[in-house]
């Protein structure tokens, strides 16, 4: 296995894992106030849902279009998605947004749940069952985007990069279940903030390396282009992005502290968590 | 008619979010990548890194827009 292939593993994991303890925090409040049957059968339902569309769009987008074009649009997406991330990043650990707080999204849920009616269908809790599957399913389809479209433009570099992925996504599963089995909580003291932020630099790294090799489509030869120095180019792009980040939180800290400025006098506050 | 804008709505709401900004500086640094490109304006060696530093100087602008004072009515 190559270091690229371990680094495209590592991002998928922790993007997964983070998504994984967001969607524990639902399950959870559905659990322990609705229906554990419903809550189980909503998130067994919503990870074969997440499987079928990896392997469906995984395998079908690959077929279909020629080499270039495909790291080209899909470094696009990443790029674009991986910004979203990086940015809402950024403005947390500058503390111009709210940080994700676990703890009031268990209680919002598991209020939600008490004033909820009792409707039964298929034996099941109705509305444990689907609010445990939108919550599995939404958080999931960030995973399974991520996982789609990191695995599909590595695999000039390795055909088995989308099936290695997949693995890397799934793993972060039990992992989460057993921690949160064990702390029998919603999993607050997780670092959220500092994991999204690691998994934002390394999808806007693969994202913008991907998106500018593509652009040779654009060329006379039609090709992909290539990075001075190569595959080394990633850990450039990924120590520069980790660098311009720390420098623009440290700026917006200092810039707003000197002008008493908090989460709800800016823009940014209006942004959707 | 609805499941549809709703489809296409998701998506965006997906993959671009709440800052469109972005997402059109992506578009327009590309395409300014893509016409170097096209026209083999400088070596092909070049046009990556200059993709990045353009890609660079969207997120800062959209990181100052962001960060600025609400206007006060």
């Amino acid at each position: 296995m190559t270091s690229s292939t371990i680094g495209l593993m590592i991002a998928v994991f922790v993007a997964s894992f983070v998504e994984c303890v967001e969607a524990f925090t639902i399950v959870l409040a559905m659990g322990l106030t609705r229906s554990w049957k419903a809550a189980i059968a909503g998130t067994i339902t919503a990870l074969v849902a997440l499987a079928l569309v990896v392997v469906l769009v995984g395998n079908s987008i690959g077929s279909y279009i020629n080499a270039s074009v495909l790291q080209l649009l899909i470094g696009t997406l990443l790029l674009i998605f991986g910004l979203q991330w990086l940015r809402k990043a950024v403005l947390r650990s500058s503390g111009l947004k709210a940080l994700h707080d676990e703890e009031a999204i268990f209680k919002e849920e598991q209020e939600a749940a008490r004033r909820a009616g009792r409707e039964t269908k298929a034996g099941l809790d109705w509305f444990a069952f689907v609010v445990s599957f939108k919550g599995m399913f939404l958080e999931g389809i960030e995973v399974a985007f991520i996982t789609v479209t990191i695995g599909l433009s590595a695999r000039d570099d390795n055909p088995d990069a989308l099936f290695h992925a997949s693995m890397a996504a799934l793993a972060a599963a039990p992992v989460v279940l057993v921690m949160g089995l064990i702390a029998r909580k919603p999993l607050s003291k997780v670092p959220e903030n500092a994991l999204k932020f690691s998994v934002a630099l390394m999808l806007v790294a693969f994202g913008v390396y991907w998106a500018a090799e593509g652009i040779g489509y654009f060329s006379p030869s039609k090709e992909s282009f290539e990075w001075p120095t190569g595959k080394w180019a990633l850990v450039w792009l990924l120590g520069g992005w980790s660098l311009i980040s720390y420098i623009a939180v440290r700026a917006l800290k200092r810039y707003h502290n000197a002008r008493g400025l908090s989460i709800h006098s800016t823009a940014a506050s209006k942004t959707s968590v | 008619m609805r499941f549809i804008k709703g489809f296409f709505q998701f998506w965006y709401d997906f993959i671009v979010g709440d800052c469109w900004q972005i997402a059109l500086g992506v578009v327009l640094v590309l395409g300014l990548g893509a016409w170097l490109a096209r026209g083999e304006i400088v070596s092909k060696t070049a046009i990556p890194p200059i993709v990045g530093i353009g890609i660079v100087a969207v997120v800062l602008a959209s990181l100052l827009i962001t960060s600025k004072p609400k206007a006060k009515h």
